[in-house]
């Protein structure tokens, strides 16, 4: 075969042709099979459930309901039930507890007729499982992770307590195990049903994914005495998403983009 | 032959300590199978008990995978179908209760020490 300079070019035009189009058509299509598949464990926790379809949990406390003895209640519950150790120092551990509005809310007191008036007033804090969490993307591990639900997860076999999760939390959400949490709970107290966790783990509410895999409501929700607020963002008809439509709400720090879906009833 | 003498007696030194490790555990036991305590008021493990004692480290394994970081939490044996929940404290212990008189006793005897321990809690008797 005779090959001229005319043929040359017009296969290396071709070529290039080719060379500039296959790429772009290969990578559209692997992209759009990677993002359906990737997302149960996607890393950045971008919010590919957050408001769209299937389920997202989300929780309103009632701030003007709640009292001293239904908050002991409801960490005495969740506390015992998950086998979270009694320590009384600065190296505590805890899933949820009381703060006052002040802390809750620094950057909201300003608000003349809500927060405002009452910087004392208390409210139970836990983790937010935010939509776009800064302890899920920071962890070197993938031991802390987004479900599709919402939760934002704890796999405490995974877990080497580096400990970014605990600073880039703005909540404070987190507890480190300083030592063995089995030395500050008697055998008496542990129940069979969870396990405990070791020296140098990192740790924190779960929303009690555990009950919710049953269909039953958090430990804290059920002995709340109907001031905790609990279900499906994503279903018009559920708890939260009635009393959301009804009463004010804030977020904690809704200036970090963090995007709680723990709600303060007002 | 040069040095034939430091030759030969340098080999039998070298072959004296090379077989250290056979000569050493002569007149040892070899090794038994402990007795295990195997529960009573079940008939089937798992899955076959060979299976199970060859693999059921693995099987645990991915069973903490998929209920923790997939959420499913139903495992069907491969053969019958039955229904098993995913659970170390809830399935394996439920019947396997006596963890001293089976897990640990097989464990032992083989320098097998899992650490699921320290956190997960055995029915009674855990340390
Ligand atoms: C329904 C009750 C039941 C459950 C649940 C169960 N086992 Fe078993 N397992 C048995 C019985 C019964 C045997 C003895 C079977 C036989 O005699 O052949 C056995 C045997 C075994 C063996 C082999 C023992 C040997 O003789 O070498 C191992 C290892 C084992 N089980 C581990 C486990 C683990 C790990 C789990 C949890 C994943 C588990 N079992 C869950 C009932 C159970
Ligand atoms: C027949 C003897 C036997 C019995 C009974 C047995 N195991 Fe094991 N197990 C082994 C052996 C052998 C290994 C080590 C395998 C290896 O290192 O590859 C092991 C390893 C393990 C591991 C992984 C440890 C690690 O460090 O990775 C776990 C977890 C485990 N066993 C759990 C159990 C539980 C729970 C039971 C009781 C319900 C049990 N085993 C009963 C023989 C047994
Ligand atoms: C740092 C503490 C820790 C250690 C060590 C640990 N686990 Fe867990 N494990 C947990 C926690 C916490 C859960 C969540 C329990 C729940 O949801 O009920 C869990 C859950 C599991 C589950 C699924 C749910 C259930 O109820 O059992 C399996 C299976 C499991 N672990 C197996 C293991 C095995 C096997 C080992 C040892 C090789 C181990 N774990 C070591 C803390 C630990």
């Amino acid at each position: 075969m005779k090959s001229t300079r005319r043929k040359f070019i017009k296969i290396a035009g071709m070529s290039a042709l080719g060379w500039s189009l296959c790429p772009a058509l290969f990578n559209g299509s692997s992209r759009a099979a990677g993002h359906n598949e990737g997302h149960s464990e996607e890393h950045s926790g971008s919010s590919a459930n957050a408001h769209g379809h299937g389920v997202r949990w989300a929780m309103a406390i009632d701030t003007a309901r709640m009292t001293d003895e239904i908050m002991q209640k409801c960490i005495e519950a969740c506390h015992s039930a998950h086998n979270v150790p009694h320590i009384n120092n600065k190296q505590e551990i805890k899933w949820i507890w009381p703060e006052t509005f002040h802390h809750l809310f620094p950057g909201q007191m300003n608000d003349h007729f809500h927060t405002n008036e009452f910087p004392e007033r208390k409210a139970l804090a836990l983790c937010n499982h935010c939509d776009n969490p800064p302890c899920v993307r920071v962890c070197p591990t993938k031991a802390t992770f987004k479900r599709p639900d919402g939760i934002v997860m704890m796999d405490f076999h995974r877990c080497v307590g580096c400990r970014y999760c605990m600073a880039a939390c703005p909540y404070g959400s987190r507890s480190f195990n300083f030592a063995d949490p089995r030395k500050y709970l008697k055998e008496s107290e542990r129940t069979l049903e969870f396990p405990t966790r070791t020296k140098g783990v990192v740790e924190k509410c779960l929303f009690c994914y555990e009950r919710l895999a049953e269909g039953k409501q958090p430990y804290c929700v059920e002995v709340s005495e109907g001031t905790i607020y609990f279900g499906d963002l994503n279903d018009p008809h559920s708890d939260v998403r009635k009393v959301l439509k009804e009463r004010y709400a804030i977020r904690r720090k809704p200036e970090l983009g963090t995007s709680p879906c723990v709600y303060y009833l007002i | 032959m040069y040095d034939g003498g430091k030759i030969i007696a340098g080999l039998a030194v070298f072959v004296l300590l090379f077989t250290f490790p056979f000569w050493y555990n002569i007149g040892n036991a070899a090794y038994t199978k402990p007795k295990l305590e195997l529960p009573k008021d079940a008939k089937e493990c798992v899955e076959k008990t060979e299976w199970m004692r060859a693999e059921h480290m693995q099987l645990l394994n991915e069973w903490r995978d998929e209920a923790i970081r997939e959420g499913h939490h139903t495992y069907k044996n491969m053969v019958t179908g039955k229904v098993y929940k995913k659970s170390l404290t809830k399935t394996c212990l439920k019947c396997h209760a006596q963890k001293d008189k089976f897990c640990d006793r097989c464990h032992e005897s083989l320098s097998v020490h899992p650490y699921c321990w320290d956190c997960h809690v055995a029915p009674k008797g855990d340390k």
